[in-house]
């Protein structure tokens, strides 16, 4: 474990560092805390910080980028032929690095010497039975190249391992040294110790961009990719879902309105639930309802949005689904084919996002200003006059925002539709079909076993190129809504 | 100037009186009721579709936590284990020992019969195995009478929960209609009974077709490790975050971007985090496949928002008046955050991020697209930073393993799993509506 132990080392060099920096400042002030100009854990807590924190930024750098220089170099090596009639760069790479970790494994439990692992070569022995009698089951004979490949990069990860505790090391001493020079008792100990602070403060607030940077990354560069193989506009304006199972490509239709039609009908169809019952429900519990009545009824309702989705894919696969079936399946109506079906998955759906709509909507009913329903009832409307034409179109941007919000909510929705909806892809108007959506189609392209240069995996990303767009949009704009909704009353 | 006002004339509205209501009032009271009936009714569905969800899960679900076994005692004695180790078929002959002394009972008991060594296989498997195993390993309790506990198998755990009925059932060779007077004649022996199932609950995931020796145990080992990775990065991050944006950002474009951020992030679908995990922390960063340090990685910046927005709430709730105070008496800024906002901020910092764990426990979507569906969580694992690496499943996941398995006996298992997956998260909130209970403080 050398690198539990690297950290374990750069721990020790910052507590001792910060013992010793501690002591050096409170020495240069003769003993006497008050001759300090910060107080003298800010000293040692200083010297900890110079060790620590450019050794550890070395160190994840290092580690990051380490791999892509080993893959590189022992890349250039391989003979260019190999990589040409084998399919892939990535499949001749997986078989270096596997034969490189059997060696590893092989060394480790002492059944080849360090010098053996370097040095043996696929004339004298026969590799993939060495590597098996260690547990490394390898699918292939190993070629010489592969084998080469691979002791190769064993050195240079060594080598490169080996550099880096060095220089980490050396960095952590360095960075301590410095700052324990610095340790006397006019330097401003508390005022560097509280910016490295503050550095840390916004580094942990930008995670947040980062990670958006990441998913940007993710998605652009895997739908770029996808959209080399696979022309764009057959991408948007296909009428057809057909991704061929070899995972080889070729024949593949994958246009993406099926799925399109699949997502909004059922979101439709969610929303056809969801937001009468929740905007009645909010209706109720913010005008009518009693303080006793408000205070049960409330978190009941909104015990549904705390219930884990795979429990409602669950609950429309082995309940809605069957249920469904039984009233309007081929014994009554003959409406239904199978459980699974969009009238399932939107049904549910639509339970889960009731108390999304009436927890927002109660929010923005509460915010009308009382003047207001007073003004109407001093007119003589009753109370539901006043909500229907009163509160109602005073709140009716925030309550738009809130069923936007739901809908995003239920485009983005994944296991409802992937236990519910059913697996088939097809332009229907019968609410009983099954169908399918994008976030169920991300989940059985990345999940299946095709390979992951092909279309049918890329299309994946794509398609949640598509979902992120589309839910980001819709946010945005609900956002935006309610926002400009809330300045005029606030 | 004067104002006129023309007043109607005789033939407007008729006289009206206050104590007789006339049509309009009348109509207009109707609506009134009619309205307030709607939003009443409203509630009765929301409420009655908790009802009847929980009712499902939970009538679906408890058969999960019993199984069928069959408990049968008899005494091996040394000649019959001398007879039967020199046999070239060894458990067959056990086998043969199990069904001569399971025949006596029967007998004991007054019940009558017929049946031969295949429905036995089929109602408990082969017991052979199993019986030779204890006696190989316990010879000192050859010649003493045992008892044996057999799990029975999953159509005849169906038979007795009423899954699997008489009417219903098809001959195959799992369970024949013939075997079932047998299971009648055991149960009424009392050798076939329902015990507490503690392999479902501790147990680890079976294959393919053995939904009775189905656990979930070695799942919530891995969630439990993905907890852990949730906790410890995104509390600090998230608090880290929530200080600066809170008590030190300037008022700039960079801090204006990472609010945009934050609030999107919180809005992206979880499937999308489980891009991100696939294409960024696997594929880039080549970690390992259904690891639960992927699954927390993704979870952590799943949650982040969550954590961030609440810690935010909570710190914004401690009056300025505390700042004031500490910063007149010499503290740093930093100083008067640490040592004083945030301590008192903690219980809702805390509440917040119990919350934003049990959101976090139950989200499937993302585990999907990292791998830790489909694959069978057969072993715990075996050491501390093993629960981390090693491929594992996580609650959700397993459930949606098992979900998706043909064999229907699955579904009670994921309705069972449900069930405990829900308790975690009562457990969760119930914490965290304590802690704001107890420490809740107004200013």
């Amino acid at each position: 474990m050398p690198f539990t132990w690297l950290v374990l080392i750069l721990l020790a060099i910052a507590t001792i560092g910060f013992i010793l920096g501690r002591r050096r400042a409170l020495n240069s002030a003769g003993g006497d805390r008050r001759e300090l100009h910060s107080l003298p854990v800010y000293y040692g807590a200083n010297v900890a910080m110079w060790a620590i924190v450019p050794a550890a930024t070395v160190l994840i750098i290092w580690m990051l980028a380490q791999p892509f220089f080993v893959n590189s170099r022992v890349l250039a090596t391989l003979p260019d032929a190999m990589v040409s009639e084998g399919s892939s760069i990535g499949l001749v790479m997986s078989d270096v690095r596997r034969v490189a970790d059997g060696l590893d494994v092989a060394v480790q439990l002492g059944a080849m010497s360090r010098a053996e692992a370097a040095s043996i070569s696929t004339e004298t022995s026969d590799v993939r039975e060495r590597l098996g009698e260690v547990g490394v089951a390898l699918g292939s004979a190993v070629s010489p190249e592969v084998l080469s490949g691979a002791q190769r990069y064993r050195t240079l990860n060594a080598a490169g391992s080996l550099l880096m505790t060095v220089l980490v090391l050396l960095i952590a001493l360095g960075g301590a040294a410095y700052a324990y020079s610095k340790s006397t008792a006019n330097f401003r100990a508390r005022n560097n110790v509280e910016r490295g602070i503050l550095a840390l403060l916004i580094a942990a607030a930008s995670v947040a961009i980062l990670t958006t940077i990441g998913i940007l990354f993710a998605l652009l560069f895997n739908t770029i990719e996808f959209f080399k193989l696979y022309p764009a506009a057959d991408f948007f304006f296909g009428t057809n879902w057909a991704p061929s199972f070899s995972g080889r490509g070729g024949s593949s239709d994958l246009g993406v309105l099926p799925l399109l039609w699949g997502t909004f009908y059922i979101s439709f169809i969610a929303l056809l639930v969801a937001v009468p019952i929740g905007l009645f429900s909010a209706i109720y519990l913010s005008e009518y309802a009693g303080p006793k009545v408000r205070s049960v009824a409330k978190p009941l309702i909104e015990i549904l949005a705390g219930i884990p989705t795979i429990v409602y894919g669950l609950f429309a696969l082995l309940t809605v689904g069957p249920l469904l079936v039984s009233m309007f399946g081929k014994d009554t109506l003959g409406w239904m084919q199978g459980g699974t079906a969009v009238m399932t998955a939107g049904l549910v759906m639509g339970i889960m996002l009731i108390p999304f709509v009436s927890s927002l909507s109660d929010d923005i009913i509460n915010a009308v200003p009382q003047a207001m329903r007073d003004g109407s009832y001093g007119l003589g409307a009753t109370k539901s006059e006043t909500i229907r034409q009163v509160i109602i179109p005073a709140a009716l941007p925030g309550i738009v925002g809130a069923i936007l919000l739901a809908a995003s909510r239920a485009i983005g929705e994944t296991m409802i539709v992937v236990l519910g909806a059913g697996a088939a892809a097809r332009l229907s108007l019968n609410p009983f079909d099954a169908m399918t959506t994008i976030t169920a189609k991300i989940v059985s392209q990345l999940t299946g076993d095709a390979d992951f240069a092909s279309p049918e995996a890329l299309v994946a990303f794509a398609l949640g190129m598509t979902l992120f767009v589309l839910t980001l949009g819709l946010n945005v704009f609900a956002l935006y809504i309610v926002r400009k909704y809330r300045e005029q009353y606030d | 100037m004067t104002d006129t006002i023309m007043i109607p004339a005789a033939d407007g509205p008729k006289k009206s009186s206050l104590l007789v209501q006339d049509a309009r009032t009348r109509k207009r009271n109707a609506a009134e009721t009619r309205f307030r009936i709607y939003g009443m009714a409203a509630i009765g569905v929301g409420l009655l579709f908790l009802v009847f969800l929980f009712t499902s899960i939970l009538r679906s679900g408890l058969p999960a936590f019993t199984q069928t076994v069959v408990e049968i005692e008899f005494t091996l004695t040394q000649e019959q284990f001398d007879t039967a180790e020199t046999k070239m078929l060894k458990t067959g002959e056990y086998q043969n020992i199990f069904v001569s002394a399971l025949t006596e009972q029967l007998d004991a008991s007054g019940l009558k019969v017929d049946f031969d060594n295949k429905a036995i296989e089929r109602i408990v498997g082969k017991p052979g195995g199993t019986i030779r195993s204890f006696f190989l390993e316990n010879p000192d309790r050859i010649g003493t009478p045992a008892s044996f506990e057999l799990a029975a198998s999953s159509r005849v755990d169906g038979y007795l929960n009423g899954r699997v009925t008489r009417d219903t059932l098809v001959d195959s060779r799992f369970l024949m209609a013939t075997d079932l007077d047998l299971v009648d004649a055991l149960e009424d022996a009392g050798i076939i009974k329902g015990a507490f199932n503690w392999n479902f609950v501790t147990g680890k995931d079976s294959g393919v077709d053995n939904p009775g020796g189905a656990g979930l145990g070695a799942s919530v080992i891995g969630s439990f490790f993905m907890m852990l990775v949730v906790l410890f990065l995104s509390l600090p991050i998230g608090v880290a975050a929530s200080i600066y944006l809170e008590e030190f950002a300037p008022k700039n474009r960079w801090t204006d971007l990472i609010e945009v951020n934050i609030s999107n992030l919180a809005a992206v679908p979880s499937i999308v985090f489980g891009i991100l995990g696939l294409a960024v922390f696997i594929q880039f960063a080549g970690f390992p496949q259904s690891a639960p340090l992927v699954g927390g990685l993704v979870l952590t910046l799943m949650t982040l928002p969550t954590i961030i927005i609440s810690t935010r709430a909570s710190l914004a709730a401690v009056p300025p008046s505390i700042r004031d105070a500490a910063l007149g008496v010499g503290a740093s800024k930093m100083q008067s955050v640490f040592h004083h906002v945030l301590p008192l901020a903690m219980p809702g910092i805390l509440t917040g991020t119990i919350i934003g764990l049990a959101q976090a426990l139950g989200e499937t979507a993302p585990l999907l697209l990292i791998g830790m569906v489909g694959f069978v969580a057969r072993e715990y694992p075996e050491t501390f930073v093993g629960g981390f690496t090693d491929a594992n499943s996580a609650m959700p996941a397993q459930i949606y393993t098992w979900a998706s398995r043909a064999d229907p006996g699955f579904y009670e298992k994921a309705w069972g799993g449900i069930i405990i997956l829900l308790l975690f998260l009562i457990t969760m909130n119930a914490i965290a509506v304590l802690l704001r209970r107890r420490f809740e403080r107004r200013w």
